[in-house]
């Protein structure tokens, strides 16, 4: 570094490049903030009340399956059950084949369309994990203890 | 920096550290992989399809180090004009798309059993194939432009700008609902993946993390002699013009 024109140079590049690349982060920040709406997967069902959408919208809804809700109808192809965020609920009908980690208790994205009168008609139901691994004897002994938590009741 | 930046003496450090990297990178995959795939306890809700962790984890995890890395080099190349740092990004970058691709693909065969789809646009996913795209991009560009000083400009500048995918990728299910779970190993409250699980795992990044090492060291001997060759048959091509 003994040409101090080319230090200066050098300098100057280092910061033309770091103060472009700050606004350009910021410009993307405002425009991922803008939208926002659109780049969430899904509403849950405090959100989904609370948008009163017309009928006939299609959206998808997540939340946990709440325990005890889950009925099947006799064709052994209809599914009933209810999407809970904790707060809100809402009553789901499916006919179809559920994913393997479907169960009461397990975080799922439902899509459908909205209904005035009735259950929220999914044509598609997904599960989600969480991001818990663990085996079966200690989720078993965890339980035994009476310390097991499913993660998804703390956070979704 | 500045001893490394010289070609010849990083071809001779280069030449002594690949094969040991090479060595260790083989035994750390098989070491992770045999643990991982064989002996490491089946998962209490995924049975043993969690396993695909062994090799998706480390290969997302390697598809955003390694543009991290090309960015960086970019970064180097373009303020402070090394010679060998636009080298480095450039070998860099087929070995990161290769990495996006698996993480993807690997992804896709977990999603359909698990989740009940191959694909879904949520933000993960979605933000992982935009990283794929620039990978893309920043080839496309050494290829389209012949110029080489002014390909490792503008390829650097692709580099830059995309690097800022890097954190939209690592945040995306934090900032938004999406179907892909949540971070298992980085993040607050320490990894949520049993330690029994989560030793080979960490064996298995520590593995491609090597694996992608020797690869570049290779990539970037490679484009060194290139560079030698095309010199010296230029030279040759003057000598000859003179004689004849």
């Amino acid at each position: 570094m003994t040409n101090t024109r080319a230090a200066k140079r050098k300098k100057k590049r280092l910061y033309l490049v770091l103060t472009s690349l700050t606004i350009l982060a910021l410009a993307i920040g405002l425009v991922l903030t803008a939208l926002q709406d659109s780049i969430s997967l899904f509403l849950d069902p405090t959100e989904l009340k609370a948008r009163n959408l017309p009928e006939g919208e299609r959206v998808r809804l997540g939340g946990l399956v709440a325990v005890d809700s889950f009925q099947k109808d006799d064709n052994g192809l209809t599914y009933h059950f209810d999407i809970t965020d904790g707060a809100e609920t809402v009553s789901v009908t499916y006919t179809g084949s559920l994913p393997d980690l479907f169960r009461e208790g397990q975080g799922v994205v439902v899509e459908g369309e909205t209904r005035n009168v009735g259950p929220f008609v999914a044509t598609e139901v997904l599960a989600k994990h969480d991001e818990n691994y663990m085996p079966k004897e200690v989720v078993e002994s965890l339980k035994e203890r009476g310390v097991f938590r499913h993660a998804e009741d703390e956070n979704i | 920096m500045h001893k490394f930046a010289n070609p010849a003496r990083f071809l001779r450090i280069s030449k002594i550290i690949t094969p040991w990297c090479f060595i260790i990178t083989a035994v750390s995959l098989a070491v992770g992989l045999y643990w991982g795939l064989f002996v490491a306890p089946e998962d209490y809700q995924m049975g043993s399809a969690y396993r695909i962790i062994f090799v998706h984890v480390p290969s997302s995890y390697m598809s955003m180090f390694a543009y991290g890395f090309m960015a960086i080099a970019s970064a180097v190349g373009i303020i402070w004009k090394h010679p060998l740092a636009d080298q480095s990004a450039r070998a860099a970058a087929p070995i990161g798309a290769v990495f996006t691709a698996l993480a993807l693909f690997t992804g896709s065969l977990w999603g359909k059993p698990m989740w009940g789809t191959y694909w879904i646009w949520d933000a993960r996913l979605t933000s992982e194939l935009v990283l794929l795209f620039l990978y893309f991009g920043y080839m496309g560009v050494w290829e389209a432009i012949e110029d080489r000083a002014k390909a490792a400009r503008v390829a650097a500048i692709v580099a830059l700008v995309g690097a800022l995918n890097l954190p939209i990728i690592k945040f995306s299910v934090d900032w938004w609902n999406t179907l892909h779970q949540p971070a298992s190993i980085m993040r607050s409250g320490g990894a949520s993946i049993h330690p029994d699980m989560l030793y080979p795992l960490l064996i298995c990044i520590f593995a491609f993390n090597l694996y992608f090492v020797t690869v570049v060291l290779w990539r970037i001997e490679n484009l060194i002699v290139r560079r030698q060759i095309r010199g010296l048959q230029i030279r040759l091509a003057e000598e000859r013009q003179e004689n004849g």
